[in-house]
């Protein structure tokens, strides 16, 4: 078995590696196969199309907002316009893309391959999961059609339930399906990490991104039901003139506020805490050590999860909710905090006296700590509730939450597509040309986002088609910065695209990983494992693995890490 | 260069220097952890470059004393940015008591604001520098929000309740005012600007202005008789409705045995559902006017009842509670 | 196609089948808890804000019948933990027999829930359907009202919804039973349908005193 190179360039391939003759990709052919597959392999490769067809659709709202705010008085698009284009952009983006994309791609795809399983606890449910996002995204499809979407992707009342003229009924009736899906997969996962762990594969030898997962998927059991149930009634008094958040009959607006963050603020915990779980997976494995603190990781995820249903009215703290409720959700909200220092911290120094590579999948994960370090910091000046006056509701806002999810969660998963491609495909990216996108995408992220900082603490309010001249500058740098981060995203969607059929073939572990998914081929078998796997070694325990062919001092390697062909 | 390019806006009330000051508390602690993480990357990220295709790192799997360190000390601080804020908003919430009172109507997709005295502007708020001043909101539809980056300030305007802010205007000059909270097609729109002048100016500018604005205390008396209170309220207590006179501001008995404050959020919910709030010894027999006026007309019949403040108070059939009562 | 009974083919023995089809009904009921939970929080806040009329609309449902309601669905899920044990004592005959009886009183239930609805639809009590709840009552009355009536149709809609689906599994789990699918050994469907039949009834157990008896003299 030919030592894998690995001091930045591509793994060579003079080690002769063949795809394994069977495999997940070619042992059924036909649409049918796919489209009632039960392998969760293959649903993860249909959701990785559906959310990217939903990444570019959000993503072209995104660039027609940010030419449009090119200048003061936007000449792209009218009011009307723009205002259906940001809320578009937010619920394509959130409901459509973030939510599924690490957990039902990359989620979907590993947890088994990771505990030793052969497949999801439910796997009929999970292509059901699949179909339930598509009639969800087609009902909001539609919407956006026909009239489009105009409330901000928050959807407050009274403007969505009573006076706004878009075609808010099919969105929210969207979205409530799709929380259907969300819950399928959540309940999946817990399921499967909790009864279908190989022989040996304790809860402390889980890899860190099913712990990330196993703490997504309680916030997607627990929150979403809430959501579900929010916009069913928002629906309603839309349909039917009710009253539960309209004060002209009765009702209260607030309460509509109350119920939604209570559900999306742990939503954007499931957007980034599974971002963090692939993040723990490409530090040791790039700097070939053990990670850092596993179990404070571990334990800082649960946390995360819990804390988080615990902070929701940080949005309202301007509302008229009383002094008392701000003061405690402030609290919680540093609170909260604390956990995503630990895990920085504890990447940080796994990279201390480590054998560090400079591969893609590291370079995102180094990008990941950077930007989410600024997001997650920017953080701390809007739990501050005397900050918060100032700062709520302006581009300040926006910038803070686009380090998280789109310099945090977006790079995980962009990351992790490139650290798990092998395995996905068999096939290895071109390296080169991955690391130029890499370097573009964190460049162009920061000159997009920084500015929008300084402009939020300037004043300029978020939601606006057009503003005083005084904030063109800084919108004219945004602007500039988007233009190179656009590059940067299609960068990988043509590369990737190019070399599932030209890519050098990997061989089962080009890094090598330390993984159980990495003892397979690739791509693996439709069952995943010949035989059960029996777990007798700890996580990214480089040291006493002999079988990756590495220098390790004991004994001579075993039989080396091919997979099953 | 700062006025080519600035970097937070002018310091205009009595709030713009602590957010400020807090501001660069909490940017010089989390540059200090960015940076700090940043080079601590960087350098490892060089240093322990893999020189050879087999090597593997040195393992550490953890330090329990690190991990306490990282968790406390971030903790503590977290806790120091937590009390500098709180402390700002706490005194935010609570208006002093000598305010000079604006009423702000936000309505899709313009405001109108009320002076004291019944001058109305709209899209335009004077008030004097140095005076604290407290803006009391309401909506005539959606959710909106008043906001003046340059005081630091802002706070939802929601329908179906009142909600109040205040500051200070420390420097005269001209500052723009936006909507904050998204509010429909002309939400970037609404919005206008603040004239903080010398009170001798704004005295002047006061009563400059036409004084045929209708006061609102005359456009409050006015409602009352018309929509038929005057039957019931009569002010020397001997009507179906306890007396007004003396009301605002004064603690009511009510008939379940508490005691409420009869500020501006009493008397409107009493107009609006008067069942909510029945005062001792009377029966529920006002109807409720929900639907009935616009959010001005709430205003000015407010108005006209603070007026009565001074009036005398019957001994018997006020609405005021007894003295001892507590 | 599996039958029901065989090992399905992702999971390595019956026993880690069994765990994972107990576990995962037990996670889908504390979805259906937060899901309910939304609905209960609301109901409650808005009682809290204007009790009288909620309390005048309340007393405006049919006691009569909710509470024989109450009566009929306890006594389906007595008759499902019976078809439950019979299951597990081997009693093939008897745990068709419960089942049916279960599906019985379940639409029993469903159709007085019917009755009521009739009953609401006369009176002009379904918002958004002519809704007119005291004629001659001012704007506010009514629209508090309304509020009451929207929760009431929307929780025991939700509710009767997941009987129905309930009544859906109990015709399956009647047809397999017939074909004596169940076994001690293998009665896990049985279980899931009645751990999943307990929480529709206990859901009803929290709506029947919060709908019906609010301020009863």
């Amino acid at each position: 078995m030919s030592t894998p190179n690995n001091l930045g360039g591509p793994p060579s391939n003079s080690g002769g590696y063949q795809l394994p003759r069977d495999h997940y990709l070619n042992s059924t052919y036909g649409i049918r196969s796919w489209l009632l597959t039960t392998d969760h392999k293959r649903i993860a490769l249909l959701y990785l199309i559906s959310v990217t067809f939903f990444f570019f659709i959000g993503g072209t709202f995104a660039s027609l907002i940010r030419i449009h705010l090119l200048t003061p008085n936007g000449y792209l698009v009218t009011p009307e316009t723009y205002n259906k284009l940001f809320t578009m952009h937010g619920v394509a983006m959130i409901f459509f893309f973030l939510i599924p994309s690490i957990p039902a791609v990359l989620g979907n795809f590993l947890i088994p391959l990771m505990i030793g399983a052969k497949d999801l606890a439910f796997p009929k449910i999970n292509l059901l999961s699949w179909y339930i996002y598509l009639v969800g995204g087609c009902f909001v499809l539609y919407s956006f059609a026909t009239g489009g979407l105009d409330t901000g992707w928050t959807f407050y009342t009274p403007l969505s339930s009573v006076y706004s003229n878009s075609a808010v009924t099919p969105a929210v009736l969207g979205i409530f399906i799709n929380g259907f899906s969300s819950i399928l997969t959540g309940l999946n996962f817990i399921v499967t990490i909790h009864t279908m762990r190989a022989p040996g594969m304790t809860w402390f030898r889980l890899p860190l991104f099913v712990w990330a997962h196993y703490a997504t998927s309680v916030i997607f059991i627990l929150g979403t039901p809430v959501i579900a149930i929010t916009l069913l009634l928002a629906g309603l008094e839309r349909m039917l003139h009710l009253g539960f958040f309209n004060p002209v009959l009765g009702g209260d607006p607030i309460l509509f506020q109350h119920l939604f963050w209570f559900y999306s603020h742990p939503a954007v915990y499931i957007m980034i805490l599974p971002a963090m779980g692939v993040i723990s997976e490409i530090i040791p494995t790039f700097a070939r050590k053990p990670i850092f603190g596993y179990s404070f990781i571990a334990g800082s995820s649960i946390a995360i999860a819990v804390i988080g249903f615990f902070v929701w009215a940080h949005h309202m703290f301007l509302t008229g909710e009383s002094a008392y409720a701000a003061l405690t959700f402030s609290f919680l909200s540093y609170l909260v905090a604390i956990p995503s220092a630990v895990k920085t911290f504890n990447w940080t120094s796994t990279l201390y006296k480590g054998s560090i590579s400079w591969e893609t999948p590291m370079l995102y994960g180094l990008g990941f700590i950077g930007l989410f370090l600024i997001g997650g910091l920017t953080g701390l000046f809007l739990a501050c509730l005397g900050l918060d006056i100032h700062l709520h509701d302006t581009y300040f806002v926006i910038a803070h939450f686009h380090y998280i999810m789109v310099g945090g969660a977006v790079m995980g998963y962009v990351g992790g597509l490139h650290f798990w491609w092998p395995k996905i495909t068999g096939r290895l990216y071109p390296e080169g040309l991955a690391k130029t996108a890499a370097v573009t995408l964190f460049i162009g992220f920061n000159l997009t986002f920084f500015p929008q900082f300084i402009l939020g603490y300037l004043g300029m309010p978020r939601r606006y088609h057009s503003y005083p001249p005084e904030f063109q500058v800084f919108n004219v740098m945004s602007t500039a910065g988007a233009s190179i981060l656009a590059l940067g995203y299609l960068l990988p969607m043509i590369y990737l695209t190019w070399s599932m059929r030209y890519g050098k073939i990997a061989g089962p572990n080009p890094w090598p990983a330390t993984g159980l998914e990495w003892k397979t081929a690739s791509p693996p078998l439709t069952e995943n494992f010949d035989v059960t796997p029996e777990v007798n070694w700890e996580p990214y325990d480089f040291d006493n693995r002999h079988d990756l062919g590495l220098d390790v001092k004991g004994a001579p390697s075993l039989a080396p890490a091919h997979g099953d062909d | 260069m700062q006025s080519q390019l600035p970097l937070y806006p002018e310091q205009a009330s009595n709030f713009a220097p602590s957010v400020d000051a807090l501001m660069v508390y909490i940017i010089a602690i989390c540059l200090f952890f960015a940076v700090a993480v940043t080079i601590a990357v960087v350098y490892f990220f060089f240093k322990y470059k893999r020189k050879s295709p087999g090597e593997i790192g040195i393992p550490i799997h953890g330090d329990m004393r690190l991990e306490v360190v990282w968790l406390v000390v971030p903790l503590l601080l977290a806790l120091t940015m937590f009390a500098g804020g709180a402390v700002i908003y706490v005194d935010y919430r609570r208006p002093p008591l000598d305010t000079l009172d604006i009423y702000v109507i936000g309505k899709q997709w313009m405001w109108k604001l009320q002076q004291p005295t019944g001058l109305r502007e709209i899209n335009e708020l004077h008030v004097p520098v140095g005076r604290n001043v407290k803006l009391i909101l309401a909506s005539e539809d959606v959710i909106h929000n008043f906001s003046v980056p340059d005081f630091r300030v802002k706070m939802d305007v929601v329908p179906g309740h009142y909600n109040t802010m205040w500051f200070r205007p420390t420097k005269p000059g001209r500052y723009h005012f936006f909507c904050s909270q998204y509010c429909g097609t002309n939400h970037a729109l609404m919005g206008g600007w603040v004239t903080v002048m010398e009170p001798s100016d704004y005295e002047t500018w006061l009563s400059g202005t036409s004084a045929a604005d209708a006061n609102p205390v005359v456009a409050g008396q006015k409602l009352f008789t018309e929509k038929a209170c005057a039957t019931c309220h009569l002010q020397d207590g001997s009507g179906r409705a306890p007396s007004l006179n003396g009301v605002y501001e004064a603690k009511v008995l009510l008939a379940d045995g508490s005691t409420v404050t009869a500020d501006d959020a009493y008397l409107r919910e009493s107009i609006l559902a008067p069942s909510a709030k029945i005062v001792a010894g009377y029966q529920p027999l006002m109807p409720p006017f929900q639907g009935q006026l616009t959010e001005e007309e709430i205003l000015a019949l407010t108005a006209y009842i603070k007026s009565l403040q001074s009036q005398p108070v019957p001994a018997k059939g006020a609405g005021v509670a007894p003295a001892g009562k507590k | 196609m599996h039958r029901t009974g065989e090992l399905y083919g992702q999971f390595e023995n019956l026993d880690q089948q069994r765990e994972s089809a107990s576990l995962g009904m037990w996670v889908f009921l504390v979805t259906e808890v937060l899901f309910f939970g939304g609905m209960f929080m609301t109901y409650t806040l808005n009682r809290s804000t204007y009790p009288e009329i909620f309390g005048e609309a309340s007393r405006s449902i049919n006691l009569t019948l909710g509470a024989i309601n109450t009566v009929v669905l306890i006594g389906s899920s007595l008759t499902m933990a019976m078809s439950v044990w019979a299951a597990q004592v081997g009693k093939k005959q008897l745990v068709s027999i419960f089942l049916i009886l279960t599906l019985v009183l379940g639409s029993v239930f469903l159709g007085i829930k019917g009755v009521e609805y009739h009953e609401k639809f006369v009176e002009h009590h379904v918002p958004g359907l002519n809704f007119n709840f005291e004629p001659g009552a001012d704007a506010a009355t009514n629209s508090h009202a309304q509020l009451f009536f929207s929760l009431y149709f929307a929780m025991t809609g939700l509710h009767a919804l997941h009987m129905i689906i309930g009544a859906g599994l109990l015709i399956w789990l009647i047809r397999e039973s017939f074909k004596g699918r169940f076994t001690p050994e293998y009665s896990t469907p049985v279980d899931l349908v009645g751990l999943y039949w307990h929480f529709v009834d206990i859901v009803w157990i929290f709506l029947f005193p919060l709908l019906y008896l609010i301020d009863r003299h």
